[in-house]
């Protein structure tokens, strides 16, 4: 069972805003039965056509859904257009206290709704999620056949919500999530969205107490080694430390990978870069 | 609140007189059967009690079951051993719609260079047994095709099945997963082509963390579980002996209540399944027209999704479980459903209920009352089923 939050039950078992606006000025609709899950979004304007006065929801989809949708009409009301399209998918989240990883795709399924009805509403280009067809098409080169996703939008979400893994993507975005043709691809674009992001050059310091040492050896392990792990759905745990010897143990795809001695390899590689040109690397049980 | 519970192909109450038979082999009767003192030789008459028991459900011989950890150790075990003792055979053959014990380890086995072949279903989750006489050749090590499907409870003619093997295959080895079948329907492996069987013990009202694998006698067999010579060479480890003794009386009780299974159990299930049909429009049950065990009803809604439904049917004390994506944090519904060919409108939405001999004619009417109402709601709020509402 889903460790939803009180919140998330709460919104699910009474959800806010649920139906239609006949005289809607905005209307956004993404996802499809294919898909899973649905959403169509209704907005109404004041009489200025700027403000939000009136939101409503129809959700074809799991508890999340239903509740990431609430959440979605609480959040937008009273907001101004450009105020509520700068609604980010973490803060759909974040009201409804989290929601677990593999759901978060629901919450970005709301702000990919609500980007849709404002740029119809618009008349500007319409962004394309899913496989749900709108008639404009965002930019750029469909990475995900299964959903219909594009690079553009899945590095806007990459980079949005700091993902590091194809495993987080596909939690966020569905993409890789069916046939999993795409995950290499999805991979590729981390790599490009994590390299774009500056990074401070890091250089070998000339001289360490050993207490540094074992901190340096810590933070490069966590900083530059595992998120690197990570993206191929693999990890490591730091054993232990004795002087320059640095005992690691693989977890989940490294654990038992075939060639873990040449990521061990690796791993020494970079700590002699990084930290101290006298370490040494020991693969352990633990 | 009273719980209505109708998840049994996921797992069982252990029944009050399973628990009383293991319970003295905690605290009092804790002797080690392999012990040579009479402390343990007491212990070990009762595990060889409860192997008779075992083979007699399944009309076998004590010395062809081997007790394990669970189902999947048990398939693991079969398909593992097969390969082993066949090393210049190079290929596989399992369904679709196998449970991802077998599943899983077949595909592991293809990136290691075996030929899996994976059997298609027909739209009512029944085999072409056509397909597999064309697939079993000289080179197939093994062929493992559950009994019973746990999801839409889908019987496989598996004697049909074990005459293909032993006829094409030249000395493939046969094995089914079996435990969804065993307790629900009747066994005789005297009588059978099958080679090794799999067996779960929390399945038939027993505790978890017990299992058998049925070995026929003389088929070789190389266990992967190595070590003391427990079960006669073929697993090591001390024995779970409560957990035996508890899957022993379960064997026993579980053939006592066969026929409740077969005709009270089934007119419950018959009756939920045919006033859900009638007071739900637009569903549908998944295998409705094959041949499925007494206690599974496998039915879709359309324009609703699963979780949804159990999430609602769990407010009312209900538990069932669902075929759905969402359930499992996969994003494609269930591999069964999707073999079938079940069109995405309803598998999304498919849920079931698994019943046992502890439900009753009340639980039936509970569901009958708080099902419909809760797919109704769910299908006002979803755009797809405001549109079949309002049409």
């Amino acid at each position: 069972m889903w460790d939803y939050t009180e919140k998330v039950r709460e919104h699910f078992l009474n959800p806010r805003n649920v139906g239609d606006i006949p005289d809607a000025d905005a209307v956004g609709e993404v996802g499809s039965l294919a898909c899973g899950d649905a959403l169509k979004l209704y907005i109404k304007l004041d009489d200025a056509k700027e403000r939000i006065v009136d939101a409503k929801f129809q959700t074809f989809g799991c508890a999340s859904a239903i509740a990431s949708s609430s959440a979605l009409t609480e959040i937008i009301k009273g907001k101004t257009l450009d105020e509520a399209l700068a609604t980010t998918n973490q803060e759909i989240a974040d009201f409804l206290g989290g929601l677990p990883e593999e759901k978060m795709h629901c919450s970005v399924m709301g702000q990919e709704a609500l980007e849709v009805a404002i740029a119809k509403y618009r008349g500007g280009p319409v962004p394309t999620h899913h496989d749900h067809g709108h008639e404009e098409v965002e930019p750029g080169e469909i990475v995900c056949k299964c959903f219909g996703l594009t690079d553009t939008f899945l590095k806007k979400v990459i980079a949005a919500n700091k993902l590091t893994t194809a495993e987080q993507v596909t939690h966020f975005t569905k993409a890789g999530g069916a046939c999993g043709g795409c995950i290499p691809k999805i991979k590729e674009l981390i790599s490009e969205v994590l390299g774009a992001q500056p990074t401070e050059e890091r250089k070998k310091p000339e001289k360490l107490t050993n207490l540094r040492k074992m901190q340096l050896i810590q933070e490069t392990l966590e900083k530059e080694i595992r998120p690197l792990l990570w993206a191929d759905g693999g990890d490591l745990e730091l054993v232990d430390i004795s002087g320059s010897e640095v005992q690691i143990a693989f977890r989940k795809a490294c654990a038992g990978c075939a060639s873990s001695g040449n990521t061990a390899k690796f791993v020494e590689l970079k700590l002699r870069d990084l930290v101290a040109d006298d370490i040494v690397v020991q693969e352990v049980e633990g | 609140m009273k719980e209505i519970y109708m998840d049994n192909n996921a797992t069982t109450k252990v029944d009050e007189a399973v628990f009383e038979e293991m319970r003295p082999y905690f605290c009092d009767l804790y002797g080690n059967p392999s012990s040579m003192h009479f402390f343990g030789g007491q212990v070990q008459k009762k595990v060889d009690e409860a192997r008779n028991r075992v083979a007699n459900l399944l009309g076998a011989s004590p010395e062809e079951i081997v007790f394990t950890a669970c189902g999947t150790e048990s398939d693991n075990a079969a398909i593992r051993s097969a390969i082993e003792v066949h090393p210049e055979r190079r290929h596989i053959i399992t369904t679709r719609v196998e449970h991802p014990a077998v599943l899983t380890l077949c595909r592991n086995l293809s990136k290691r260079g075996y030929r899996v072949t994976e059997l298609n279903v027909d739209g009512e989750g029944r085999l072409d047994l056509n397909e597999l006489r064309a697939a079993v050749d000289e080179d197939t090590a093994i062929v493992s095709v559950m009994w019973a499907n746990n999801e839409t409870g889908v019987v496989f003619p598996i004697e049909e099945v074990g005459k293909i093997v032993k006829e094409k295959g030249k000395g493939a080895f046969f094995h089914t997963d079996a435990v969804q079948a065993v307790g629900k329907i009747p066994i005789n492996m005297a009588a059978s082509t099958v080679d090794m069987l799999s067996i779960s013990g929390h399945k038939l009202h027993a505790p978890k963390g017990i299992g058998v694998l049925y070995v026929r006698k003389g088929v070789p067999f190389r266990p992967f579980m190595v070590g003391g010579h427990q079960e006669h060479n073929r697993r090591a480890g001390t024995e779970n002996t409560a957990a035996i003794i508890a899957l022993g009386k379960a064997c026993e009780l579980a053939g006592q209540w066969m026929e409740d299974e077969n005709t009270r159990v089934k007119a419950m299930r018959d009756r939920l399944q045919t006033t859900l049909l009638e007071l739900i429009p637009r569903s549908r049950i998944n295998g409705g027209q094959a041949e499925r065990l007494p206690n599974t009803l496998s039915i879709a809604f359309e324009f609703v999704e699963g979780e949804a439904i159990l999430m609602l049917l769990s407010e009312k004390g209900i538990c069932a479980s669902s075929g759905s994506a969402c359930t499992s944090g996969s994003l494609e519904p269930s591999h069964v459903l999707r073999a079938m060919g079940v069109p995405f409108t309803c598998a999304h939405g498919s849920i079931r209920f698994s019943l046992s001999r502890f439900n009753t004619d009340e639980d039936i009417e509970t569901i009958i009352r708080e099902l419909p109402p809760v797919v109704r709601r769910l299908r006002e709020m979803s755009p797809f089923g405001r549109e079949f509402l309002n049409a």
